[in-house]
């Protein structure tokens, strides 16, 4: 898993060594490091629905380390976009995050993502108790959103890779809803008979 | 603090055309990326073209160096091939540039039909150092090949109602494989590419009837076998592959703004002070450097071309 959540990194390096990122390289990298950072983070979303939906468990450990890994691409897509695009141009960058909803929605991601990770050890799971950190960790679906939203927005006309992605997260998101609905009115028809 | 100046990469850095291929191949094969990559083998770069004469007119020359030819070919906007920049390179061999000939009619008392090659003998080719503001923040510096559009278009006598110019690209599916209906009869913008400017954005000396670049004949890719340039304007003003010039009455239609009315304007000129909905204008990467810069009110011809919009408010008339 390491090996493939780092091989988009040894590709862009490898390509950099090269000299060979397209005519416009900066461009290149932020858009690379955004699509691998919304594709991890999809995938990594996708685990527990794949359980709900074949029983199957053996993926479950792998969510902890896929949302890191959307973390990091998510950290370097925006470093490239603060250190190497805008070059610390603060006043720029602060106009941008205000005018332009696209990169507004798109740091509310960011911003989203930093206390997953910050409490991603068991130490803090444990420190934060289960519920609370589940509940903590909902706000992965919530950075999912508006990292989508983000992609939507700042896509051309005539693309289509944004509504793949934005389709995805409605199937992954569906496919909790569905069972969670379920687990509701099952609580809820156990509820009416302990009752009667 | 370290300033890196000159361009990023050396001459020397450029990957063989091997490699580039290989590197291609490799990402079709991975499989997220071909599901949304075009599918199919990757193409060669098309050949380079065939020689064109043209004596430089000092009077028209950025100082700044030319981009590179490379990252002038393979890195363009041209829908009619595909949305992603390398497309037309890779597509560029289905379009075929001879026969070609050119309508310029509409309100003009000796409309015709020119075969291009008499098109391109109006009058003298010149080459003219111009900047490339393209509406998503890069740019280039080009030396392309051509003659001021005013010469075609007072050889065909505008009548006094000719108020507007409108530019045609080419419709044909089998030349341009992106004006085939995708999926869901999906388009990514309807076709044929219009543009047009007002009569006197047309006859000013700046608006140049494309030919050629960089001393050869027009690539493909960039727009073969004619095109107008017009470096105050952002790129996408620059129709492609002409087939029909005609002088009207009303402002044409355009085809960006039919797609996106909110963000693509009729006059889109470049203007650091008027923002995209999207994105600022204040800054652009001139492609082959690290730093931004700062954009130029009308890419940098403002002396010469501001007049024509004096006392309109350009952030309405974007």
């Amino acid at each position: 898993m390491w090996v493939l959540c780092l091989w988009p990194l040894a590709l862009l390096l490898l390509w950099a060594g090269r000299g060979d990122l397209t005519a416009n390289p900066i461009s290149f990298i932020t858009n690379w490091l955004g699509d691998w950072a919304l594709r991890i983070l999809l995938v990594s979303l996708a685990l527990t629905p794949l359980r709900l939906v074949t029983g199957m468990a053996w993926q479950m450990p792998l969510r902890r380390l896929l949302g890191l890994f959307a973390f990091f691409y998510v950290g370097l897509h925006f470093s490239v976009w603060l250190a190497v695009d805008h070059f610390f141009d603060w006043r720029q960058m602060g106009t941008d995050i205000v005018k332009r909803p696209y990169i507004t929605v798109g740091m509310a991601a960011l911003v989203c993502l930093i206390p997953l990770a910050a409490t991603s050890t068991t130490g803090m799971i444990k420190r934060l108790g289960a519920p609370t950190w589940r509940r903590l960790h909902r706000l992965a679906y919530a950075a999912a959103l508006l990292a989508s939203v983000h992609f939507l927005w700042l896509a051309k006309v005539g693309r289509v890779e944004q509504y793949v992605y934005a389709g995805a997260l409605a199937v992954v998101l569906g496919v909790r809803l569905w069972f969670a609905g379920h687990r509701f009115v099952r609580s809820r028809i156990a509820h009416a008979r302990e009752a009667s | 603090m370290l300033v890196r100046r000159g361009p990023l990469f050396r001459e020397s850095d450029v990957t063989p055309e091997a490699v580039y291929l290989n590197r291609r191949a490799f990402m079709v094969g991975l499989g997220a990326v071909a599901l949304l990559g075009p599918a199919g083998a990757p193409e060669a770069a098309p050949p380079a073209p065939a020689p064109l004469a043209a004596a430089p007119n000092p009077a028209y020359r950025l100082s700044d160096p030319p981009t590179k030819w490379e990252d002038a070919t393979m890195y363009n906007n041209f829908y009619e091939f595909g949305v992603n920049k390398d497309d037309p390179a890779k597509l560029a061999h289905t379009l075929k540039p001879r026969p070609w000939a050119v309508q310029v009619d509409g309100l003009v008392a000796k409309g015709r039909t020119f075969d291009v090659d008499e098109l391109m003998k109006v009058a003298p080719l010149e080459e003219r150092i111009y900047g490339l503001r393209c509406v998503e923040g890069w740019s280039m510096v080009i030396p392309w090949i051509g003659m001021p559009l005013a010469a075609v278009l007072k050889r065909v006598e505008p009548s006094s109602q000719a108020k507007y110019v409108e530019f045609t690209t080419l419709v044909d599916p089998e030349q341009f494989p992106a004006q085939r209906k995708g999926f869901f009869g999906f388009s990514s913008l309807e076709w044929p590419y219009t543009e047009g400017l007002r009569l006197d954005e047309a006859m000013h000396p700046l608006t140049l009837l494309t030919f050629g670049m960089y001393g050869k004949v027009l690539p493909n890719q960039n727009g073969a076998p004619v095109r107008v340039v017009i470096p105050w304007k952002y790129g996408f003003k620059s129709a492609k592959s002409i087939v029909r010039i005609r002088l009207v009455s009303e402002e044409p239609k355009t085809a960006w703004n039919k797609a996106q009315p909110g963000e693509y304007g009729f006059y889109s000129n470049v203007n650091p002070t008027v923002d995209h909905p999207r994105w600022s204008q204040e800054t652009e990467r001139r492609i082959g450097e690290f730093r931004r810069r700062k954009t130029l009110m009308f890419n940098g011809y403002a002396d010469q071309v501001a007049s024509l919009y004096t006392g309109m408010d350009l952030k309405k008339l974007y």
